[in-house]
């Protein structure tokens, strides 16, 4: 492992600074839990890691008025799922931020930091993009340099994200979720705990204020395509109809369809888009569920 | 002859709560908290085992939360406090925790019970009377490849009887 210099800012302006003097040569840590392990495997030489957990924006979660939340990127895990607005509110989160490795994990991982290490099988990913949130990053321009971009529109390959030189994650905000509306995300793994999705699915629905009609519908997949997959097909099923098992299996159908995974020692091409197909049917009913309250 | 030395990057200076005690040291700001504790403070109980998070060898408490010592550097304890294996046992005696995986029979190598135990501690610490899935789910992080794990189960059930 090259060894790296140690910064912790107390600003944002202090670690875009540090990242864009470095650029390739440093990375933000929060948890470290992919970091650190991917540096001692040598995946970059880096001569700086810059430890974001001190910088309040990106350490804070913010409730708004309008039920909208902002997630401070480098907020770990187990402080997401013992926030009770965001367990009301956003339970299609606590589904990802509860299984994502162990306690040990949960107690330094950040949601943040999931999305910024752009694994196709990240946890965190496809709920966030179910939920429509928004990444909030800082550029290394001053006051000004800042810029939204859709969490579904991140990541750009395995490991790989939007992010550029000096960029940082700041936090995720997530719209208020609105009446008649539910979101859930499932994996499939051979253990109960502590593993890699073979695949994933995030869903969430919004229905019609009876509840017989889906009238907005997210369905994002993961460990099936180079990036968390978002399956329009999937949604143009649902949306307009009535809720039925028909049109949730011809969702769920779109959804095996649209995957285009990889074989690897987790699963098999074939396993994950029958597993894309089975968990988007399972993920509807239960964001329908949820939706109905 | 002149022998070159390459200069590293500036060591970090660390104080911080260790099992109670004060400690104020410098570290390589690539060393993880694992090797800090071993070979910086002299604190060898905490184990090595995968360096990549998915074992628990080296689990300690960090601010009251169960870390893996390994994912963590050791410059992020400055003003934090640690709790470790050997902080577990008084004058007094050993650990509920520790008696019972002694009686229980909970380990046969070794290496992964320090680990184990200061997960556990985490888990009784906040909730004194957990049920079977609970303890398991909260082990999950932990692995052992001698005990099959339902002896170090029983031995968590029967501490926290003892500890309730």
């Amino acid at each position: 492992m090259h060894p790296f210099a140690y910064e912790a800012p107390t600003t944002i302006e202090g670690a875009v600074a540090v990242l864009d003097k470095h650029g390739d040569r440093a990375r933000p840590i929060a948890g470290g839990t992919d970091v650190l392990v991917q540096a001692r495997a040598n995946r970059w030489d880096l001569d700086a890691i810059v430890d974001v957990k001190n910088i309040p924006e990106l350490t804070q979660i913010s409730h708004y008025p309008d039920g909208s939340v902002s997630i401070g990127a480098a907020t770990p895990c187990y402080q997401i799922y013992e926030d009770q607005k965001i367990r009301d509110s956003f339970p299609g989160i606590i589904d990802a931020v509860e299984m994502i490795g162990g306690i040990q994990i949960q107690s330094r991982a950040a949601l943040g930091g999931n999305l910024c290490n752009s694994s196709p099988s990240a946890d965190g990913i496809c709920p966030l993009i179910a939920y429509n949130a928004v990444c909030h990053i800082a550029g290394p321009g001053g006051d000004d340099d800042h810029r939204d971009v859709a969490v579904e529109d991140f990541c750009t390959g395995p490991g790989s994200n939007v992010l550029g030189r000096g960029e940082i994650l700041v936090s995720m905000v997530l719209p208020a979720p609105g009446d008649n509306f539910g979101a859930a995300y499932e994996r499939f793994i051979p253990r109960n705990e502590m593993d890699i999705a073979v695949a994933g699915a995030g869903v969430s629905v919004k229905l019609s204020s009876d509840g017989s009609t889906f009238e907005a519908a997210r369905v994002a997949l993961a460990a099936v395509a180079p990036v968390p997959l978002v399956v329009p097909a999937a949604e143009a099923a649902l949306i307009g109809n009535a809720v039925s098992d028909d049109v949730i299996e011809a969702a769920a159908q779109a959804a095996g369809a649209a995957a285009t995974p990889i074989a690897d020692m987790r699963g098999t091409i074939e396993q994950r888009k029958h597993l894309s197909a089975v968990l988007t049917r399972r993920m509807i009913n239960k964001s329908v569920e949820r939706a109905r309250g | 002859m002149t022998t070159q030395i390459t200069p590293g990057p500036a060591r970090v200076h660390v104080r911080t709560t260790i099992n109670g005690n004060p400690h104020e040291f410098l570290v390589p700001p690539y060393m993880s908290l694992l090797d800090t504790l071993r070979e910086i403070v002299g604190l060898t109980g905490t184990k090595e085992g995968c360096l990549d998070g998915n074992c628990g060898a080296c689990t300690v408490s960090l601010d009251g939360r169960i870390v893996d010592s390994c994912l963590v550097l050791g410059a992020e304890i400055d003003g934090k406090s640690v709790e470790t294996v050997e902080g577990m046992a008084t004058p007094e005696g050993l650990h509920p925790l520790q008696q019972a995986f002694l009686e229980e029979a909970a380990l046969q190598c070794g290496i992964c019970t320090p680990g184990f135990l200061v997960a556990a501690k985490g888990l009784l610490d906040n909730e004194p009377a957990p049920d079977e899935h609970r303890i398991r789910h909260w082990l999950a992080g932990n692995l052992c490849r001698c005990t099959g794990y339902d002896k170090i189960v029983r031995a968590v059930q029967k501490a926290s009887a003892e500890m309730s």
